[in-house]
């Protein structure tokens, strides 16, 4: 299984009732398993997609709440959108067991940025849980439903693209039975007025000892000995891996700390620092445990990414944990100069290519660095023979910064949002426009479904111009569209039109992802909404 | 044993089927086995690797170490060259020859063939012509596996063994297909290293 299969199963046999979930690689697979699984279906598991991250956590924090154990999971910038939900679901603490997926992608392999969302856990001071191997991962499910019911507390798990996306054999255990549909003991519990808050808010403080002893006790945290105690070395997650990696049979001669539960295991730790002379810590993501270890004044026995031992970013591998245990530098070989760069791009026959055409030579009079985009498939406009957008930012930051540059001046502004994008955080950057009359042309450009991640279904089918309606665009203004290459003139013309118009504007290119086109579900729906009928 | 193999192409042409019906067969003999996918952005045309490690002891990790795989398996000639710095110095490399070009810049193929030659232990062999008699020519994928199979130490009977469990869903025609691709490519891949001796 994947480890993100391994999850979804786990989840499953740990009685779970629902799970939430917005896609994003790499955390996309748990749910997609699940929608999938029979075991799910016979047990009526919820397993539907929902609009953004922050909807997925609060109805997984709902499920919770009657008593029921609820999976959420999302890619790292999903916790981002998910944040207030999340934070202050450690305030208000859960009554069912309620685990948060976080799938973390070290080294950007699809996404914007890096960010290490163990963080978030220590931000929310709650149990964070972060698997070694698959196998871990699946027995990690059942034991933080355990502990998220044992301190009533929401727990974290961190996982990483690797992990995520990596298949190995699973040995799964028998199913446990849902919870009973029961509320809150306290029925002041979830209200977060001050005076309550305040109050829950101690209690989770108060437990910060019970988590660190938590840890001191899981079998996730492990004190390997060695007989070399010249170095320490302290593995968070899956860099234990890379560590083992580079010694036959997996026998390492320096003391070895597996990490895979937080708060740090503090006697665990103190028990390295008093043996060894040094500490190396590895660690995929930020450096935050070797930050913690080191302190503000930088203890100097303590290395890692911070002393330049591992490199600052990136995701790491063998050959630089080992290089790091040497203390040499590791150079990656060239591969041969006639290896050309290819990099991924819209399918043959995409709408949004069509789309880019038209608009390109409708701004053509404007000049160039008007098109703030979004982000999914639309994104890669961004390269040749396109160079069509000027931004792509943050799930619905292509409204609102498009507002943002015509309050500035830039008119006029252009933005470029996928439907599944549109209703995941744009409605309420067109509500901003909307209210603000804004000078801008909204391009919505519809393929039916979420393409980027896979093709899943997209809240916004069939609904977008209702929408647009519903928060205020004038519907003289709101234009729908079938890209293709015979309709390009057709297209620019009305383009140029809307980019002259004094107001906020709406046109929604609509053509079906051709990846979907095998997809049996959709054409139902697409034929019951009439959507291809339209022009 | 220990097979550390990178599996590359573009998105699309296959390779996770490929390390699948390694998978299945390392499986059947109680082999330990971790497979690396690629999701995601990467899949759009662009270019894709995926990692199979098969072992009779334990495995660690995902990742196969630089200059540490037995075998990079190729679907596309150019791919097969942009991860050579993960081949150990006697590793294998064996390659489809048929360029996929959706690049403006593709290099002149001649070139790309001169950096494989290059290499000690190679193969290149044209999985498309031998996929298109045998099978169709969407089954290069398993004629690449067939040449693989030479150099990987599981029974070609567990191999067989692998296609038909991934592919048995899709009927019993499609799988022989797939089979007897397979089996070309190990022929033409036996074929390659008489001739090239
Ligand atoms: C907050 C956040 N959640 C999820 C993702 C992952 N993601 C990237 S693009 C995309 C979907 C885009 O779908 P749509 O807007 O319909 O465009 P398409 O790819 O179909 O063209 C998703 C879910 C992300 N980057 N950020």
């Amino acid at each position: 299984m994947l480890g993100d299969e391994a999850i979804a199963q786990a989840g499953l046999d740990a009685g779970i009732s629902g799970m939430y979930a917005y896609p994003g690689t790499p955390s996309t697979e748990i749910m997609e398993y699940i929608q999938h699984s029979k075991q799910a279906k016979e047990n009526k598991v919820h397993a539907k997609w929902s609009t953004n991250e922050k909807t997925s956590m609060e109805s997984a924090l709902g499920m919770s709440y009657a008593g029921k154990r609820a999976l959420c999971a999302m890619k790292h910038v999903g916790l981002n959108v998910a944040a207030d939900a999340f934070i202050n679901a450690a305030i208000t603490g859960v009554n069912g067991g309620l685990i948060v997926i976080s799938a973390d992608d070290p080294s950007m392999h699809s996404s914007q940025n890096e960010q290490d969302n163990r963080f978030y856990g220590k931000f929310a001071q709650i149990p964070i849980l972060e698997p070694t191997n698959q196998q871990e991962a699946y027995d990690m499910i059942h034991y933080g439903f355990e502990l998220s019911e044992e301190f009533k507390v929401p727990v974290l798990m961190r996982i990483t693209t690797r992990l995520a996306h990596s298949r190995a054999g699973i040995e799964t255990r028998s199913p446990r039975p849902q919870n009973q549909l029961v509320l809150p003991k306290d029925p002041m519990q979830f209200i977060l007025l001050p005076s309550i808050a305040r109050k829950n808010y101690r209690t989770l403080l108060g437990n910060f000892r019970s988590f660190v002893d938590a840890s001191e006790e899981s079998d996730f945290n492990q004190f390997i000995d060695g007989p070399d105690k010249s170095l320490g070395i302290i593995t968070c997650g899956i860099a234990y891996n890379y560590l083992v990696e580079n010694y036959e049979d997996q026998n390492v001669p320096y003391p070895v700390l597996k990490v895979g539960q937080y708060p740090l295991p503090r006697k665990l730790i103190e028990k390295m620092m008093n043996t060894c002379k040094e500490v190396l810590v590895i660690e995929d993501g930020y450096p935050m445990v070797e930050e913690m270890l080191k302190g503000y004044l930088g203890k100097e026995n303590i290395r890692g990414r911070l002393d330049g031992s591992l490199p600052r970013d990136g995701e790491l591998n063998p050959n630089l944990v080992l290089a790091a245990i040497k203390k040499e530098k590791f150079e990656i070989e060239p591969i041969p100069s006639t290896v050309a760069n290819r990099l991924p791009a819209m399918c043959k026959g995409c709408g949004h290519i069509d789309a880019y055409l038209a608009l390109n030579e409708a701004l053509l009079e404007h000049g160039k660095g008007r098109v703030f985009a979004d982000i999914g498939c639309y994104t890669l406009g961004a390269y040749e023979p396109y160079q069509a957008i000027s931004t792509c930012v943050d799930m619905g930051a292509s409204i609102t910064m498009a507002k943002g540059a015509a309050d500035a001046g830039l008119v006029p502004a252009v933005a470029v949002i996928g439907d599944s994008t549109f209703t995941h955080s744009g409605i309420t950057g067109l509500i901003d426009a909307v209210i603000g009359k804004s000078p801008i042309t909204i391009v919505i450009s519809d393929n039916y479904t979420t393409g980027m991640t896979g093709g899943q279904d997209s809240a916004a089918l069939g609904r977008i111009e209702q929408i647009c309606e519903g928060v205020g665009v004038d519907p003289a203004h709101i234009k729908i569209f079938h890209p293709t290459p015979a309709h390009h003139d057709e297209m620019v013309a009305l383009l140029k039109e809307e980019l002259a118009y004094d107001g906020v504007s709406v046109i929604i290119p609509r053509r079906q992802c051709v990846q979907t086109m095998k997809d049996k579900d959709l054409a139902i729906k697409v034929k019951e909404l009439g959507l291809n009928n339209r022009k | 044993m220990k097979s550390d193999i990178i599996l590359s192409g573009v998105g699309g042409q296959g390779i996770i089927s490929i390390a699948a019906a390694i998978g299945e067969a390392a499986l059947i003999n109680d082999l330990h086995m971790k497979q690396a996918e690629v999701h995601g952005m990467s899949q759009r045309g662009g270019a894709v690797q995926s990692t199979l490690r098969v072992s009779s002891k334990p495995i660690a990790s995902d990742l196969i170490a630089y200059g540490a795989a037995d075998m990079i398996l190729s679907v596309e000639p150019m791919e097969s060259l942009r991860y050579l710095n993960y081949l150990k110095p006697e590793g294998w490399l064996i390659t489809n020859a048929v360029p996929f070009v959706n690049i403006d810049d593709y290099p002149n193929i001649e070139t790309i063939y001169a950096e494989i030659r290059k290499i000690k232990n190679h193969v290149i062999i044209d999985a498309d012509e031998i996929a298109g008699k045998v099978a169709t020519k969407r089954a290069s994928n398993m004629v690449m596996l067939g040449a693989a199979t030479l150099f990987i130490d599981i029974p070609l009977e567990s191999v067989k063994e692998g296609i038909r469990q991934i592919f048995g869903k899709k009927g019993e025609a499609m799988t022989q297909s797939n089979i007897d691709a397979m089996l070309a490519g190990r022929e033409a891949a036996e074929l390659y290293m008489k001739q090239n001796r």
